[in-house]
């Protein structure tokens, strides 16, 4: 575009000195005063937008998710749902379905999985032959100690363990958190 | 009237705006390849007014989302079809705006001095797949929920603010109310209104370049407001064309119209093939759903994630379609080297071409993955029953839908019996979830266990022992079996009768709703074979207590057996004394050992007793 659209009559004619500036303080004092209208909506509205940074979620707590005679001690893996009390915005939500474990127990240990993968948060399958954990989505693969076991496999870390706790003799305690997706390291979503 | 429209031309000059509207001459004349711009903006005003209905009943929040669109697709008169239309009319914008970018490279119209609209153009690309993206989610079912999952998941990978960004937009750190509202927000509000901002753009830089002589193909033409295009009776204005040469209105107009017409068919043919836009279970995040997958204009980027090994996902995510989306941004600039216009159209028909063959692997290898192909079906049963409970107490409980998938024996029994039974029992010869068992089974196939079928089968001495029974148990040696295969295989003719009718009595007791009216038919039956069950021809109650006759208790009661008190009071101790006592071989001790909460057994009892909701019945209530 090379054409500009034809000047004020009074910018034309001025001279040097007044008009001209005068045009330019009429001109900086519009954008001033528009800005100025616009500053509290707009300040507030990003405040808005970026509240949920201000939130960081709170230390998750250990919440009970089964007992101990629920998983025999033959190293398979077995899915529980874990429940636990959540706000959800501004709804507070008592014993909802928060996530998935896994939980696999041998002679000497007992391990807690998040069920969720470490690739792209998609819900990790046990495989049908019980062998290995696979995820339907991008086919990520981890044996059942949760450590990839494909070079080939997407995922950029093994499956995120949870600290699991006994209390009481057989009940069962898990700190359950996700952890960010696509990283190396395990970083928890706070 | 004449004098009332010449008030308000005078008014307003509507005339001038319509003559200018509707009065652009085409070189060449009109063609139909000319079509694709207003078949486009037919579509996208289509999501517009089909989005703005679907709105007005739709409500953004974790517990009222499916159910509001549940409400839209099953009770609202013609709710099916607008969500239909909404829903392929969004796969048909996408295939129109890709057709139409086609053609703008094939005839180089990107070129000077139209580049800015080739630009506008490429958001206006991925504002469309914005909106596909953010609408994917809005009916908060188990697909939407965890296919978007994937996609928040990538944008936390972006570097540097990937956390922050993946957490604005979701809107905390877990999905919920947030996550719905901020991306109804984003569907229905920020993309359209950039949709409409950039369309007024894109159709203002045509008009201005307008269809020059000079430009060997155009393929674009305008692309005005439906209301210009509805309104236009008082015709075009007067200028004769220059020879050879066609107006929009009407020769242009007529094409245009029959096009969108063409894609409405298709569209509705879609709708009504296929009963509308598919509504998956509810969203649950303590539940898999390994058929998450994108819509299939995003299965490519879908497939192509599945070749980034660790550590490489940012440069498959985000880099390599980063770049390729700044070659095409580039094109007008390559475009001005001798060989960059065929530069362009092998740039255009490699990238097609590699998302072609990425979709098609896709589906391909889903379709040969059994894990997959069993994961849709049980979703497409899942999401049929969500549904059909949704219908049953004529609206659903505040609580929400999910609320009553839980509950429901019928969801749940399958699953509770493949996670806790299977490892020792079959149904049906499976699982409970239709996958056959990784071991052989130890204990008794549980299908209609306690029904006449399933005892005319324990007191057959061929398949007592089988492991079908008590085959794959300690009790394969016991008295019960040896009774079965000595005794019972010398019953004479008439005692073989006893026994039948001692079958149908058990089997009463356990007062099953399938078999409700066989019990009900053969009542005389039973009461005989009620008297015959202590007799001493059959001899039940040598082992088994039966209303407080029993000789030495060594089996598990036969008062009300198999019925639902029997069955809970069962899985939770077989090892009680009135069940196995101490001579109990494997069932562990469900309920003291808290392995199952009592929710859980009152599924699984309500399960096998096939005690669930059936929206056929009459105590189903109102629909």
């Amino acid at each position: 575009m090379s054409s500009h659209p034809p000047r004020p009559p009074e910018e034309q004619s001025a001279g040097p000195g007044g008009h001209a500036r005068r045009g330019f303080l009429a001109g900086a004092g519009a954008i001033a005063a528009a800005g100025l209208a616009l500053l509290a909506p707009v300040w507030s509205g990003l405040r808005v937008v970026f509240d949920p940074l201000r939130r960081a979620s709170s230390d998750p707590a250990l919440v009970p998710v089964a007992r101990l005679a629920a998983i025999p001690a033959d190293g398979v893996p077995r899915k529980f749902r874990v429940t636990a009390d959540r706000i959800d915005a501004w709804n507070t939500q008592r014993n909802m379905p928060v996530g998935a474990v896994y939980l696999r127990r041998t002679e000497d240990s007992l391990q807690a999985f998040n069920v969720i993968c470490p690739h792209a948060g998609c819900f990790v399958n046990l495989a049908a032959d019980r062998s290995r954990f696979v995820c339907p989505c991008h086919k990520s693969s981890f044996d059942l100690e949760g450590t990839v076991d494909d070079p080939a496999s997407p995922s950029p870390r093994d499956m995120d363990t949870l600290d699991v706790e006994i209390r009481d003799g057989d009940q069962i305690w898990v700190r359950f958190q996700n952890f960010l997706p696509g990283r190396a390291d395990k970083t928890p979503v706070a | 009237m004449k004098s009332l429209l010449g008030w308000l031309d005078h008014r307003t000059g509507y005339r001038d705006l319509l003559r200018k509207a509707l009065v652009e001459s085409i070189p060449g004349g009109a063609k139909w390849r000319y079509v694709w711009g207003s078949a486009l903006t037919f579509a996208i005003a289509v999501q517009f007014v089909t989005g703005i209905i679907l709105w007005a009943a739709y409500s953004p929040n974790a517990q009222g989302a499916w159910e509001s669109v549940y409400y839209i697709e099953n009770v609202m008169a013609g709710g099916w079809m607008l969500r239909g239309i909404h829903h392929y009319m969004a796969h048909a914008t996408m295939i129109l705006l890709v057709l139409h970018l086609m053609q703008v490279v094939v005839a180089g119209a990107y070129k000077a001095p139209r580049e800015v609209n080739f630009w506008f153009g490429i958001v206006l690309l991925h504002i469309v797949l914005g909106l596909s993206l953010t609408g994917y989610l809005l009916p908060w079912d188990q697909k939407g929920y965890w296919a978007t999952k994937v996609a928040t998941s990538i944008a936390s990978i972006t570097p540097v603010v990937g956390p922050a960004l993946q957490k604005v937009l979701v809107g905390g750190a877990d999905y919920g109310h947030l996550t719905l509202t901020r991306f109804f927000a984003l569907h229905a509000g920020v993309l359209p209104g950039a949709l409409i901002a950039l369309i007024a753009g894109h159709v203002y830089l045509f008009r201005r370049h307008g269809v020059t002589a000079g430009q060997p193909r155009e393929t674009e033409h305008a692309t005005q407001s439906e209301g210009a295009e509805e309104d236009g009776q008082d015709g075009p204005a007067s200028h004769p064309p220059r020879p050879r040469d066609g107006w929009f209105w009407p020769d242009q107009a007529l094409r245009d119209a029959v096009a969108c017409l063409a894609v409405m068919a298709a569209v509705l043919y879609l709708v009504i093939r296929t009963g509308g836009a598919p509504l998956g279970a509810p969203a649950d995040a303590a539940e898999p759903y390994a058929a998450a997958r994108p819509e299939w204009y995003f299965m490519f980027l879908f497939q192509w994630l599945k070749y980034f090994p660790a550590g490489t996902e940012v440069i498959g995510a985000i880099v390599i379609p980063g770049l390729v989306v700044t070659l095409i941004t580039l094109m007008p600039f390559a475009g001005r080297w001798r060989l960059g216009h065929r530069f362009n159209l092998g740039l255009t028909g490699g990238v097609l071409s590699g998302v072609a063959l990425l979709t098609w692997l896709a589906y391909a290898q889903d379709r040969a993955d059994p894990d997959f192909v069993f994961a849709q079906t049980h979703a497409e049963a899942e999401a049929e029953r969500a549904v059909e409970l949704a219908g049953a107490g004529g609206g659903i409980p505040a609580s929400g839908a999910l609320a009553l998938l839980r509950s429901d024996p019928f969801t749940q029994g399958p699953r509770l019996f493949a996670e806790r039974c299977a490892s020792c029992h079959t149904y049906d010869g499976h699982d409970g979830m239709g996958r056959p068992l990784p071991e052989p089974q130890t204990a008794a196939e549980l299908k209609r266990f306690a029904s006449r079928e399933w005892l005319e089968g324990l007191l057959d001495p061929e398949r007592v022992a089988t492991s079908e029974y008590f085959g794959g148990t300690e009790f394969a040696r016991g008295r019960m079996v040896r009774m079965v295969q000595s005794r019972v295989a010398g019953f004479t003719h008439e005692e073989q009768a006893d026994l039948a009718q001692v079958i149908k009595a058990v089997s009463a007791q356990a007062a099953l709703p399938y078999q409700a009216e066989a019990d009900e038919a053969d009542r005389a039956e039973i009461l005989e074979g009620t008297a015959l069950i202590s007799s001493a021809s059959v001899g039940c109650t040598e082992c088994h207590e039966f209303q407080d006759v029993v000789e030495r208790p060594l089996g598990p009661t036969l008062t009300g057996f198999g019925s639902e008190e029997w069955l809970t009071a069962f899985i939770r101790d077989a090892s009680h004394p009135r069940f196995y006592g101490d001579r109990n071989d494997r069932m562990p001790a469900f309920g003291p050992e808290e392995i199952l909460s009592d929710e859980e057994i009152r599924l699984l009892v309500a399960w096998l007793r096939e005690d669930w909701y059936r929206s056929g019945e009459e105590e189903g209530g109102p629909r």
